[in-house]
């Protein structure tokens, strides 16, 4: 195995015993980028001198035993979404209107990851502001899937889950605002996680819809998932949204299987529109889960079908407000250089939220998203013989193709349909592989209770031990010729 | 629905080229007719839900500390003895 497809845990322990320094990790994921960054245009900045500098630093800190409980990323690489604040690393949050913005502080996220002695190796490209399904409205072009190169990586979190499948990096950071870690967590065959609203801080991460972004992260297992949580989890007084609920040590259930745990399969979401691709791997999946002792129930969500116009309300109206901001005299060029994906949001919002539609649209939008809220709620309720879980499909199809749906940004819009939910309700979702159809990734989301995390990771645990397909990697090379014809 | 996008855009302080405003018109319309499923359902006495974890509240201690100063001006192409400089926006 090549030192940049190692897991955090593997990378750990190899530092950790000396069997190679950090330089060698780095490079080798570096050399991976030099490799395979033109075809599939993953990140928009590589920090190769300063991430070597930090290599360096780290292996001379590295002394066996020690540094794990302290550092637990030393001299580890990681790949930043663009739009997480980096002091002194341009951040473009994929638009060209902050082509040239250098910020001036870290992200929370950024400084607890630098204090765990990680090595940023690069910002990852994405739909600009966290704008899209695709990847395809990058301003600085689309990020390709690594599984074939003539299909869609997913978006927004695009260039960060395709330069993780591509082994460019150890893990990567992640936004989630309405699927934007799922989805392309799901077409690139990585483990992604949405946490909790609030879970992790939002500050210094460029705002798209408040009440709604949640921070996370892809990683190639379920327990280099949670090794992460432990690392970017907790209040922060930037941020006021962080409740004071106490983060857990997240790997601590992981081996505690799912003997005995009601699992629910919403039938709203399997009822219509289903690739038969995915119902099948779908239906495999819940398989596995009950001969490893899983309990799976029916249970009904009654507003899913509402859920993706609530949020397509709520989520441009934010957007409207928080790019409000950028007027180009503090920071970056004016308005007009806002791509139509932006503009589109933005008068969508401006529109939703203005005199005389206000209570129309967005206080029904927040309406309904109080019953969506209650429909999880009610499934989750222990007293009315809830489930423990919930698990659906990421996508209702697999991977489309490069510019199937960019001219029909409703089409776009209704990709999302099984991942909005989780953002109007803030609860977390654990995106996972299960398997593939013509060679392209297909993914599932567990979703629990608020601060449920550790229960998601035990259930995806126990099931990635058994399935392993998140040990499947893409073949880059043939990525220059037409692939999935099986 | 239609939109009038000139408005709108009027509003959002967002200059448009004007084969944008076309574009976005149908576009925005076709957004809108997918939205309006909301009044589907009967939403009277319904709370709205705009923080989702239950926080109310959150405040802190009314106490200065670090924070940005000069370097905050330093992606700025416009600045005056440490201010950002702008356009005036009153007639004297």
């Amino acid at each position: 195995m090549k030192l940049n497809q190692l897991t955090i845990k593997q990378a750990q322990e190899g530092l950790r015993n000396k069997k190679f320094s950090s330089v060698e990790l780095t490079k080798a994921c570096l050399e991976q980028i030099k490799k395979h960054n033109p075809s599939l245009n993953a990140f928009i900045t590589v920090c190769e001198e300063d991430a070597l500098e930090s290599a360096k630093k780290a292996d001379d800190l590295v002394s066996p035993g020690e540094t794990l409980e302290a550092k637990p990323l030393l001299g580890i690489p990681i790949a930043l979404k663009d739009l997480f604040s980096t002091k002194g690393i341009k951040t473009t949050a994929g638009s060209k209107v902050l082509e040239n913005y250098i910020p001036p502080y870290d992200a929370t996220v950024v400084k607890k990851l630098k204090d765990v002695g990680a090595t940023i190796i690069g910002k990852t490209n994405q739909d600009a502001w966290g704008h899209g399904s695709s990847g395809e409205n990058s301003d600085f072009g689309a990020t390709k899937n690594p599984w074939n190169t003539e299909y869609v990586p997913g978006g927004s979190s695009s260039g960060s889950a395709a330069a993780l499948a591509a082994d460019m990096c150890i893990v990567s950071t992640g936004t989630d605002t309405g699927g934007s870690l799922r989805l392309p967590a799901s077409f690139c065959n990585v483990v992604g996680l949405k946490p909790t609203y609030g879970r992790v801080s939002r500050y210094g991460i460029i705002a798209m819809a408040s009440s709604l972004d949640s921070i996370g992260h892809f990683t190639k297992t379920v327990e280099d998932s949670a090794i992460l949580l432990n690392v970017t989890a907790g209040h922060d007084e930037f941020d006021a949204t962080t409740p004071g609920v106490d983060a857990q040590n997240y790997t601590k259930n992981l081996n505690n299987g799912v003997k005995g745990i009601k699992i629910g399969v919403p039938e709203e979401y399997v009822a219509k529109g289903l690739d038969k691709n995915v119902q099948t791997r779908f239906e495999q999946a819940l398989k596995v889960l009950e001969r490893l002792g899983a309990i799976i129930k029916k249970v009904s969500l009654p507003h899913t079908e509402y859920g993706n116009a609530a949020y397509y309300i709520i989520q441009p109206s934010e957007v409207s407000s928080n790019l409000a901001r950028y007027d180009g005299i503090r920071y970056g060029h004016g308005r007009e250089k806002f791509g139509d994906e932006a503009k589109r949001r933005i008068m969508l919002g401006t529109y939703t939220l203005s005199a005389g539609y206000y209570d129309a649209y967005y206080k029904k939008a927040m309406q309904v998203r109080t019953l969506i809220k209650k429909d999880f709620s009610d499934a989750f309720n222990p007293s009315a013989d809830g489930v423990d879980a919930i698990i659906t499909p990421v996508s209702p199809t697999p991977p489309w193709k490069l510019g199937e749906k960019i001219n029909d940004p409703l089409k776009m819009y209704l990709s999302d349909v099984f991942t909005v939910t989780a953002n109007l309700a803030g609860i977390p979702g654990l995106a996972l592989p299960m398997g593939f159809a013509n060679e392209l990734p297909i993914g599932m989301q567990i979703l629990g209770p608020q601060f449920s995390e550790s229960l998601l990771f035990q259930i995806g645990h126990a099931y990635e031990q058994t399935t392993e397909w998140n040990k499947r990697k893409p073949e880059l090379n043939s990525s220059l010729h037409i692939g999935g014809s099986t | 629905m239609k939109i009038d996008v000139t408005h709108v855009a009027k509003l959002a302080n967002q200059p448009l080229k004007k084969e944008e405003i076309k574009k976005f018109e149908s576009q925005l319309s076709s957004i809108l007719g997918y939205i309006n499923k909301l009044n589907e359902i009967g939403t009277k006495n319904v709370e709205p839900t705009s923080q989702v974890t239950g926080l109310e509240n959150v405040t802190r201690g009314d106490e200065t500390k670090p924070s940005l100063s000069q370097e905050a001006l330093s992606n700025s192409k416009s600045t005056h003895n440490g201010l950002f400089k702008v356009k005036a926006i009153l007639d004297e």
